[in-house]
């Protein structure tokens, strides 16, 4: 793995690599390279199998990061190439021509984070939200909470428990409830 | 045709039906459905459907506490819940540098329980490939075993289908008194329904006549539509996660795992078929090395307080039906930013299903659906 980052880290000019095991690395590239540098791994160092691609939305930071997986079956690795994306109007060079399941990703990242992918097939097509109509629904900014009461309604009778208080009266019956709460909480 | 090769499909002309199968049919795999665009029997369009059973776990994970990941996560595939739970609890062992801490007790009862979800599956879908050419009664056997299974799963975990039994750290218990020697005995009883099954399907001439060169997967298709598990062991891709990648107690286990070179539905049956005997002899091999007395459960944070470190992972796993992974980003505070569940069905239920329907008769769909072992819950997450 040391040798292959080597050998790619001036070529892409990779940013914040990190080994995360012995078997598998991430590093950021621009994004203007990242297509050329998917191919070049799958085609001269081995990196055929395609493994994943995800979105993650650093909402703080005005970005979307894009995740494309390749597994090497012969040294048994992964590597990641990572993309930051604008989350306003995010485009993206579209993938789906290097193997035969990318525009599935696609399609799905379209409809989830709302990331265009231009001349993917059937990219605009409803995925898994059949008639959505709503923000794309995994947007760090969709409230699922807020939709589910609006879209539906309690059943009568139902309680409902905040499941850290819940939980902190079963292990810790003793404490008063206004116990100090996590940070991510308050 | 049109200019990017596809058929130019004019319904008016009459020459074409369309038709829905699924997303309720038997012969469906799950909540999914396939449109097909016919002439005569001829398939020569085909789309997959999901999201009959979209409920956003990876959504609903991401505003909860790492430990409630557990219970929702399970969700994700009905066909193996505990793949989920290991893979969870794997990451957020590995983002909080906690790898190692897990004792030896622990992971032979995590690699236990893994097989056992693995022969669980099996003793459905071997049975089940036959049943769907209309031969039932191998998957009335193969539910009633899987039922003694689920009986070893409820003393063991204390419930039957899901069980949150793979908890960060460790697990939660330790097996019951004479749970060995139980299992045992469902394991000869197994034993004597592999013998039967062979019989009851290799030996048959209607699963041959239409099995035998059905739903042929090219070898050249495995990396061009990332095929994984049995489906590419069965086209003589030797790829196999739990000896490519070892982990838990599998480097001590002794097994190889089984190839075809066909890559038909007979094939991918033959190798699935082999593949519950090698499950059998690994259940065997787990309990007779595992160690008698050991701690389950490693230091961990309090469930409630635990917060990881900004970082990402990706972890993988060898299940019934092939390679099951998860990526898994945290940024700092103690819920994860990310969780994406990668199944294998993802590629074979939609990319690879769609290509290989085209120009197959309508008969072999279920029976081709079926042995590709698709499982519409996780691509819908």
């Amino acid at each position: 793995m040391e040798s292959l980052i080597k050998r790619i880290e001036a070529k892409y000019n990779l940013q914040e690599v990190v080994a995360q095991r012995d078997n598998l690395a991430f590093a950021y590239v621009d994004k203007e390279f990242a297509i050329d540098m998917v191919t070049y791994m799958r085609d001269y160092e081995g990196y055929t199998h395609f493994t994943l691609m995800s979105c993650v939305d650093w909402i703080e930071d005005g970005k979307f990061q894009l995740l494309y997986l390749l597994n090497n079956p012969e040294t048994k690795t992964e590597f990641g190439i990572k993309v930051y994306l604008d989350r306003e109007g995010a485009v993206m060079q579209s993938a789906h021509h290097l193997w035969k399941q990318i525009w599935t990703y696609q399609r799905e990242l379209k409809e989830a984070f709302g990331i265009d992918f231009p001349g993917s097939p059937r990219v605009d097509e409803d995925f898994v939200v059949e008639g959505w109509d709503d923000m794309p629904h995994m947007r760090r900014d969709f409230d699922t909470n807020k939709y589910a009461e609006e879209t539906y309604f309690m059943r009568e009778g139902r309680k409902t428990y905040d499941p850290a208080t819940y939980m902190r009266q079963k292990l810790y019956p003793n404490q008063p409830v206004t116990a100090k709460k996590n940070k991510d909480e308050q | 045709m049109k200019d990017d090769g596809t058929l130019d499909i004019d319904l008016s002309s009459h020459k074409y039906t369309k038709i829905w199968l699924g997303p309720n049919h038997p012969g469906v795999t799950g909540n999914m459905a396939v449109e097909m665009t016919l002439n005569g029997d001829e398939i020569v369009d085909a789309k997959t459907h999901v999201g009959y059973l979209h409920r956003g776990f990876e959504k609903l994970i991401e505003r909860r506490l790492f430990v409630q990941g557990f219970p929702t996560s399970i969700r994700m595939c009905v066909a193996e819940p505990d793949t989920n739970e290991y893979l969870i609890a794997r990451a957020t062992e590995e983002l909080s540098g906690l790898t190692g801490q897990v004792p030896e007790m622990a992971e032979w009862l995590r690699t236990l329980v893994l097989e056992m979800a693995r022969l669980q599956g099996l003793l459905r879908a071997v049975p089940g490939q036959a049943g769907t050419f209309s031969l039932g009664i191998g998957v009335q056997w193969g539910v009633y075993l899987r039922d003694l299974i689920l009986d070893r799963f409820e003393e063991l975990t204390g419930a039957r289908v899901y069980h949150m039994f793979i908890i960060p750290g460790g697990v939660r218990g330790v097996l019951p008194r004479g749970f060995k020697r139980r299992m045992e005995e469902n394991l000869v009883d197994i034993d004597d329904f592999i013998v039967r099954l062979r019989k009851l399907i290799f030996h048959n001439s209607v699963f041959k006549a239409r099995s035998v060169g059905v739903g042929v997967i090219p070898k050249e298709w495995i990396d061009e539509f990332g095929i994984v598990g049995t489906n590419a062991r069965a086209a003589g891709v030797k790829r196999d996660i739990r000896k490519d990648y070892p982990y838990l107690r599998y480097s001590q286990l002794d097994f190889d795992p089984p190839t075809a070179t066909d890559s038909d539905i007979y094939s991918r049956t033959w190798v699935r078929w082999q593949e519950l005997i090698q499950t059998v002899d690994l259940i065997r091999q787990i309990m007779a090395k595992m160690p008698e007395k050991g701690d389950i459960r490693g230091d961990m944070p309090n469930a409630l307080h635990w917060k990881i470190p900004k970082g990402e992972t990706y972890v993988k796993l060898e299940s019934g039906r092939g390679e099951y992974g998860m990526y898994y980003v945290t940024d700092g505070t103690s819920k994860p930013r990310r969780v994406n569940l990668r199944g294998p069905s993802y590629t074979h239920a939609i990319a690879l299903l769609e290509k290989m329907l085209i120009n197959t008769n309508i008969a072999d769909v279920h029976a081709t659906m079926v042995s590709l072992q698709t499982c519409p819950p996780e691509i819908e997450r």
